[in-house]
This record gives C-alpha cells, structure tokens and sequence, in this order.
C-alpha cells in the first residue's frame, strides 16, 4: 500500500513520474552521455530518466546543478540548502524540500532549523542570518517575485558578502527550476 | 541560435571591468550553462513537437507573467527571429486563451499554471496534455521550457537588486 505524501518532512519519499521515464534500452548515444551511462555505471533515477526525453537541455542541467550546489568558494553548503529549501516552500516540492532539508540537517548536524521552517516558514524563529536568507529565497521564489531592495540590504546588514549572495541568488533561482520539473512530472510517495 | 551574447548579463546591463562583473565572473561556468540552457530550451536543434516559435511565444507569456518587461523584449525578439506564424505568436497574447485548438489551450494552460502556482500543479494536469495529444517526450520539453525561463528570470531579478547595493 502506497500513499502520496503531502506534507512536508525531512524522510525522503519515492518519487513516482506522471510520464514513462526513457527506456536504456532505447537511448541514443547523446542521452547515454548526458546520462553518464557507462558499462560500470548504469544506475540513473528515474528522474533523470524522465528529464532524458528533453536531452538537448539535460546536458547543461546535470553539470549547471552540481556547480551551483557543490562549487567551492562562496557561500556555504548548508546556507544554499537554505536556499533551495525556500524556492520548494514556496512551491510546494514536497520531494525536493525533503531532498534538500535533510541535507542541511545532514551538513550542520542539527534539526532544529528546519523543524522550525517546516512549522512557521519566514516567521520561524531562527538566527538572524539564516532568517535574513530564508526570507529572500521565498521572496524571489514568488511568481512575479517578490524580493526587493530592503530583502536584499538585509543580507548585507546579517553579514553575506556578494559573492555569497550571488550563490543564494543562483541556488534559490535553480529550486525554481527543479520544483518546476519535480513537482509537476510525478509525485512523492511513501511505500 | 548561433550568437554567443549573454542574456543576462545583456538584461542585467553587466558592463566589462564593473563591481557586478567581478563577482559574477567567480561563475563564470554557471553563467556559461545557463546561457547553453538558454538557447537548447528556446532554439533546441531537435525541437521534437515544440516549434522554435511556439517556445519563443510562450517564454514571452511567462515574462509577462513573471512581471518582467526585459524579458518580454527578448523573447519578442527572439519570435520575430523565428518569423513569427501567426498560429504560434497569439500564444504570447495573454488575453488568448487557445480557442478552439485544443493543443494551443493544453499547452497555454500549463504554461500559465507551472510558471504562476506550480505547486497547485497535479498528475491530472499531465493528463490534460497527453488528452490534447502531446506525447511524453514534449511534455518534458514543454515542463524544461516553463522551468528554465521561471530560473532565468530569477537569476536576472537577483543581480539586478544586487547591483542596487554598489
């Protein structure tokens, strides 16, 4: 028995796609390279099996999302978490919200921000910094966004310098992009 | 789409050797991609069932959407590139709602849904474009087109709010 979920949590959920994903069998030899399919390597989600059928574009996307989440430099791993978590709030991506949240969870060894997130969004009760970037994630998420210049000041007045800012401008606007893959392709499930 | 411009640092205006141009350059890789994504989700060599113009078209709807003149320029521009079909262009109209073509409708519905409330977005509205005959291949085109412009366009309202700061 499988049921959807619609809340969100930090335990991770099957993702189940509305559309086949592409058949391995079936790949051309540029989906097999913007898969990374290898004879050692031939585990790819569904996910990205489902994005292969739109290949021109999965081949930036695959190199584009590692950069702006993993890069050195900039602002740290947990803040972009932040960021991304912010977009799939304001999206409702229960998937990417899990994904992403327990990443942070992960990377600062702690639960209780994103407890507090999950309970009172912006009006969570967290540090000022993390409150400060969580606010222009969900501002700048909206659709027409939201964010303005007073959002932006106050990453600069909780400490963030440009080349920081610029990371959570870069993750926050990249959850735009994955929630709206996610969310509207399949659906999280609890099996 | 051949040319190498840079659309957003082209509608951010990040003029060579500025404080904006410094800090943005730390990515330049990502820049690099988003711009690649740019041009495979509005021009792709293989457009399957979604013409160049009717991405053009509906990345215009979508920056109007999103409130974001600069961007309604650009994809004006880039429609009329493609020479503008009528059929195609009135998608961009955002008062159209797709008539009586059952295509047009399906695929000007779930772009004003995704790129506005993706999160009000359900399997069934998957369902009402494979009713209206999209196969899943162009689906996933049409789901990539609304994702990357919702990205691009946030990506261009960050810089330019941080270029407000210097």
């Amino acid at each position: 028995m499988s049921e959807i979920v619609h809340d969100f949590t930090t335990e991770i959920p099957v993702w189940k796609p509305y559309v086949t994903p592409l058949n391995l069998a079936d790949a051309t030899a540029k989906q097999l390279e913007a898969l990374k399919v290898t004879p050692s390597n031939t585990k790819v989600s569904d996910y990205v099996l489902v994005l292969a059928h739109d290949v021109e574009t999965l081949t930036h996307r695959s190199p584009l999302f590692n950069g702006v989440m993993y890069n050195s430099g900039g602002l740290s791993r947990a803040e972009r978490e932040i960021g991304a978590v912010g977009a799939s709030i304001v999206n409702r991506c229960i998937y990417c919200a899990a994904v992403h949240a327990s990443r942070y969870n992960q990377l600062t060894k702690s639960t209780d921000v994103i407890a507090a997130i999950f309970v009172d969004g912006t009006e969570a009760e967290i540090e000022p910094r993390l409150k400060a970037i969580l606010n222009f994630a969900v501002k700048l998420s909206k659709c027409p966004p939201e964010a303005n210049a007073a959002d932006m000041a106050a990453l600069v007045e909780v400490g963030l310098n440009k080349e920081e800012i610029l990371d959570l401008i870069l993750s926050t606007s990249l959850f735009g992009w994955a929630n709206r893959l996610m969310h509207t392709l399949g659906e999280p499930i609890r099996e | 789409m051949a040319e190498n411009k840079d659309v957003i640092a082209a509608i951010v205006g990040i003029e060579p050797g500025s404080a904006i141009a410094g800090v943005v350059s730390g990515r330049a890789d990502i820049m690099a991609l988003t711009q690649k994504t740019h041009d495979s989700a509005l021009a792709p060599e293989n457009p399957g069932g979604l013409s160049h113009a009717e991405r053009a078209a509906l990345a215009w709807r979508m920056a109007k959407i999103n409130d974001n003149k600069a961007f309604e320029d650009h994809f004006e521009a880039l429609l009329e590139k493609t020479g503008a079909p009528d059929a195609a262009a009135r998608m961009a109209d955002i008062w159209f709602d797709g008539g009586l073509d059952v295509r047009a409708r399906a695929l000007i519905r779930h772009v004003d849904l995704v790129a506005h409330a993706p999160k009000q977005a359900t399997r069934r509205d998957i369902e009402l474009l494979q009713e209206a005959g999209l196969a899943d291949d162009d689906v996933v085109r049409l789901s990539e087109l609304v994702a990357f412009v919702s990205y691009q366009i946030r990506v261009a309202v960050g810089l330019e709010l941080m270029r407000g700061l210097a």
